[in-house]
């Protein structure tokens, strides 16, 4: 068995991260899966959630927050496309807490889900 | 100075304002261009890793979709034509206008009504004006289209996809915008985009004669062809705005560079002519002052005796 798997983080204008990993941790419609080295092909839909990447490099955990998108394995190849894609680290906290109170305030489910999922990323990291 | 002259001067004056102004238009689109270009190649990770997921799902799954399924007589078709906000970029707006209709016009001989979708002013201000029916229209974002107005233009054409001919939906989309080739060269092109081909997907991502892995699907073969599709679909029309743009900038600066060029000729011009009008008013004066010269001493002279 392979000892890492490669990853593609893709978001639709860019390419967010990709590197080798032991171990993805992603939220699909119906519940959290995790994907390591030699896992059967899989291709998923995946819901707003953070993504965890346990990295082969000195960077260890990296987390991002995903909204919507797809997950799909296979020939120990992991891409990760969503329409956004954030890093934890590139994530203002502030901003995120913000943009929650204010969702909250209109009552605008979807903006509160969104700031909910960033705010998660940062304090999984 | 004399009257002629003053006017060269003026037009060349003129000339040289018009000149600067076409010199930065270009040096703007060239660096537009640079960065459409590096948008369009941003794009295609994704583009590639969800190509070859609906791949993955057309093999693995053998579901009906709307929007894979060919309808037997297809009596509407939706056109979505992608042209730009502003013009100034040669022949760009008109050659995409023209392909829409030519491709209207091939439909309508197939007995399909046409639904036409535009995006950018042009194509509407064209439609408007000849008074035909618009279907749906975007404007304000053609010179840096991002992900988010793709999924806007896409989104009512899905639905118009997914309903029944009958309650007003399409039976196919069609797509016209302007491919980016070369900084040189730009081509007016229409493909269809729904029903989607998964035999043309599949030759696309360059894996026709692959094996391909059995993929376990989560949660279902329907539900990932099902969230997977409208994707694809906003992914194509995102490329094909992109394009658009990059092309657009590319017309824009080739027709710039030809409207600078043609302002330095026309100021060589004028500078020659108001030369020789110069040369002339000089030649004029001397002669008046030897005339002038001339008759004063033939008349001193007949004084003198």
């Amino acid at each position: 068995m392979a000892a890492e798997l490669h990853v593609e983080l893709v978001a639709a204008d860019r390419q967010v991260w990709s590197g080798e990993a032991t171990l993805v941790v992603a939220r699909t419609t119906s519940g959290d899966i995790g994907v390591m080295p030699g896992h059967q092909p899989l291709l998923g839909v995946l819901e707003s959630g953070p993504v965890t990447i346990r990295t082969t490099s000195e960077v260890g955990t990296i987390v991002a927050a995903v909204h919507g998108g797809f997950i799909s394995f296979a020939d120990n190849k992991l891409s990760l496309l969503a329409e956004t894609v954030e890093m934890a680290d590139e994530i203002d906290v502030q901003r995120a807490e913000r943009a929650l109170e204010r969702a909250k305030s209109e009552a605008d489910a979807a903006a509160e889900r969104r700031a909910d999922v960033r705010l998660r990323a940062v304090a999984a990291r | 100075m004399g009257a002629q002259l003053r006017v060269y001067k003026r037009r060349i004056r003129s000339v040289t304002a018009t000149k600067k102004i076409t010199k930065a238009m270009e040096m703007i689109a060239a660096s537009r261009v640079v960065k459409a270009q590096r948008k369009v190649a941003a794009s295609t990770p994704y583009a590639t890793e969800l190509t070859r997921a609906v791949t993955a799902v057309s093999t693995g799954a053998n579901d009906k979709h709307p929007l894979t399924t060919e309808v037997e007589n297809p009596t509407r078709a939706a056109v979505l034509l992608l042209t730009s906000d502003r013009g100034l970029a040669g022949a760009f707006n008109s050659n995409a206008i023209k392909s829409a209709e030519q491709l209207t016009e091939k439909l309508q001989a197939e007995g399909k009504q046409v639904d036409s979708y535009i995006v950018g002013r042009r194509g509407i201000a064209h439609y408007n004006f000849r008074e035909r029916k618009i279907a749906g229209e975007w404007t304000g974002f053609t010179d840096e289209p991002s992900y988010a107005d793709a999924k806007a233009v896409a989104g009512p054409l899905i639905e118009a996809i997914e309903k029944d001919t009958a309650e007003g939906g399409v039976d196919e989309l069609h797509i016209v915008y302007t491919e980016f080739v070369s900084m040189m060269t730009q081509n007016a092109v229409e493909s269809r985009l729904l029903p989607l081909s998964l035999d043309e997907v599949a030759e696309e991502a360059g894996t026709k004669d692959e094996i391909r892995p059995l993929y376990d699907f989560e949660p279902s073969g329907q539900d990932v062809l099902d969230a997977l599709l409208p994707r694809y679909v906003e992914s194509r029309i995102y490329n094909a705005l992109l394009q658009s743009a990059a092309s657009k900038h590319a017309a824009t600066r080739r027709a710039m560079k030809s409207a600078t060029d043609n302002a330095g000729e026309l100021i060589n011009n004028l500078s020659r002519l108001a030369n020789a009008a110069r040369q002339a008013e000089i030649t004029q004066e001397i002669s008046e002052i030897v005339g002038g010269s001339a008759a004063l001493s033939d008349a001193t002279a007949g004084s003198d005796k």
